[in-house]
């Protein structure tokens, strides 16, 4: 009977430890959102999507048409580069290379360049595309974000592809099909909705991202379509606006922090739920 | 080709030896495989009995490291050749797995799978073969109403009927079964061996089977395997009833072990 009480009163501590800290956790998430969403909803209106920023303090607040638009270039440009170059390379690592000993060593680096810090890629972007080219420029930032898509995107194409049972390859080669039918009518077909939701968080991973942007693609105000020369992104736009002293930028700040999380939220939770489609389906 | 009493010869086996790496799992396997009968493979696990049928439609070539000596003959050419192309013998020789396969596509485009793949593009040929096809399979009348539906939300003995329709539809000479029914219940078991008794009037059909009763109720002859090697081959009445080997009456009898 001892034994068993000791144990219970070890179970209520170690239960009540985690249910605080998970408490704790969850608690400073949830802080957070919370005054993203009460400032952001304070700061925001219409004339976010309409109008270009503003000079401080003047009667109209401004807008953040111009970073809008360049936050929407720079993640096309990124996604167009990154993507298929991810699919085909993470298609590659599953099938032709998944009994070479140097692909699994390539599966790995992949792992660890998930987890490179983002402001490293900046920072090697800024060496190869910003300072021989003369200045900021969004194809340079552009191209750091698909540097940060890319690895991701691989590994989760490859993982998708791999938990594809053999048999169903084998079912196809039975039928007289070649290697690329087999993977573009059936393994891709039976794996599209995984490594779509890869994709889908991997672009929510980079909607975030600013560190890379404040070395490569910088910042402007100017309404433009086209990546040569500094473009705006709403994250960056948040960094130099929070940090300057005009109240008016600085609710332009929270307004666009309002929107990235926003943002980033519904492509989370978009992935999560075709995640729960796949996995019932 | 010889001609007997009991069918034409459309295969022969002669002298086949198979190798995983250096693992030897088939040794000098010589037996007929002959037209429009039904050959079953038995024995116990691991004899060899699949990684002989996977011979016959080269489905080893896909693993590195894998090697055959001898040859199989099919109209005169040794199907073990590396000359051989794979995708042309892959048309002629068909196989139906263990567990169903069905493509995550639908039904229509399952069966419409390997005709496509010899770009008949033609949609009135395409959905004629594809009918043909699953009115062979024994399964038109179940699906024909549902054709553009997934295939996955097919019954598990309809999904397999599916995988012989699928494979019918290319009209393969030779049709590999690897223990087909044995993921199946009875009735659906009972609906895919009178098909297979039905199919034998076009197609040849070599069967692996765990199930003693079914390889004595469908087929016409039987081999026998054991340890890589092939014990026995004869008309499965005489492997039945009056088996010429010691090993092979005691597996028949259930005495094994």
């Amino acid at each position: 009977m001892k034994r068993i009480e000791k144990r219970k009163i070890t179970n209520l501590i170690a239960l009540s430890a985690s249910i605080l800290c998970a408490a704790l956790g969850l608690a400073l998430l949830f802080l957070i959102l919370y005054h993203v969403l009460v400032k952001g909803l304070e700061s925001f209106s219409l004339g976010l999507f309409t109008q270009d920023p503003a000079p401080p303090n003047r009667a109209e607040a401004g807008g953040l048409r111009s970073a809008f638009l360049g936050q929407g270039l720079l993640t096309t440009a990124a996604v167009l580069a990154g993507v298929p170059l991810g699919v085909l390379g993470g298609t590659f690592l599953a099938e032709y290379g998944r009994d070479s000993k140097f692909c699994r060593l390539l599966s790995q680096l992949c792992d660890m360049a998930v987890s490179i810090p983002s402001i490293v890629i900046g920072t090697f972007v800024y060496a190869m595309l910003v300072k021989p080219f003369g200045g900021f420029n969004g194809w340079a930032g552009a191209t750091a974000l698909a540097i940060i898509i890319l690895p991701v995107v691989i590994r989760t194409t490859e993982e998708m592809m791999t938990m594809i049972p053999w048999t169903l390859r084998e079912a196809a080669f039975a039928l007289g099909a070649p290697y690329h039918k087999v993977i573009t009518s059936v393994v891709w077909r039976a794996s599209i909705n995984g490594i779509f939701t890869g994709i889908l968080l991997a672009i929510a991973r980079v909607a975030g991202e600013t560190a890379p942007l404040l070395f490569t693609s910088f910042n402007s105000s100017f309404f433009r379509f086209n990546l040569s020369g500094s473009v705006p992104s709403l994250t960056v736009s948040i960094y130099q606006y929070a940090a300057s002293p005009y109240e008016s930028w600085i609710s332009l700040a929270w307004a666009a922090a309002f929107m990235v999380t926003i943002m980033v939220l519904f492509l989370n939770i978009l992935g999560r739920v075709l995640i729960k489609l796949r996995t019932r389906g | 080709m010889t001609t007997t009493d009991s069918g034409v010869e459309l295969m022969s086996v002669n002298n086949l030896s198979f190798f995983y790496g250096t693992n030897k799992a088939l040794s000098e396997v010589t037996m007929p495989i002959k037209k429009n009968r039904i050959t079953s493979l038995i024995g116990p696990s691991g004899c060899g009995k699949t990684t002989l049928l996977r011979c016959f439609n080269r489905m080893h070539d896909l693993y590195p490291r894998n090697h055959y000596e001898g040859e199989i003959v099919l109209d005169g050419v040794n199907i073990l050749d590396k000359s051989m192309d794979l995708i042309k013998l892959r048309g002629k020789i068909g196989m139906v797995f263990q567990k169903p396969t069905p493509f995550p596509m639908s039904i229509f485009d399952n069966v419409a799978y390997g005709l496509r793949l010899n770009d008949i593009g033609n949609s009135s040929v395409l959905a004629e073969k594809v009918e043909k096809a699953l009115r062979q399979a024994a399964l038109w009348d179940e699906v024909k109403d549902r054709l553009k539906q997934n295939a996955a939300g097919l019954s598990g003995g309809q999904q397999q009927r599916l995988s012989i329709a699928r494979t019918l539809a290319v009209d393969p000479e030779v049709i590999l079964l690897d223990e087909s029914t044995s993921a199946l219940d009875p009735v659906s078991t009972q609906k895919i061996e009178d098909l297979l008794l039905e199919l034998k009037k076009e197609v040849t059909i070599v069967a692996v089977t765990h199930n003693m009763q079914q390889a004595a109720r469908i087929s016409d002859f039987t081999a026998l395997m054991y340890i890589g090697k092939l014990v026995e081959y004869d008309e499965t009445e005489t492997i039945f009833a009056r088996p010429a080997n010691e090993i092979t009456e005691r597996y028949v009898t259930g005495r094994f072990g």
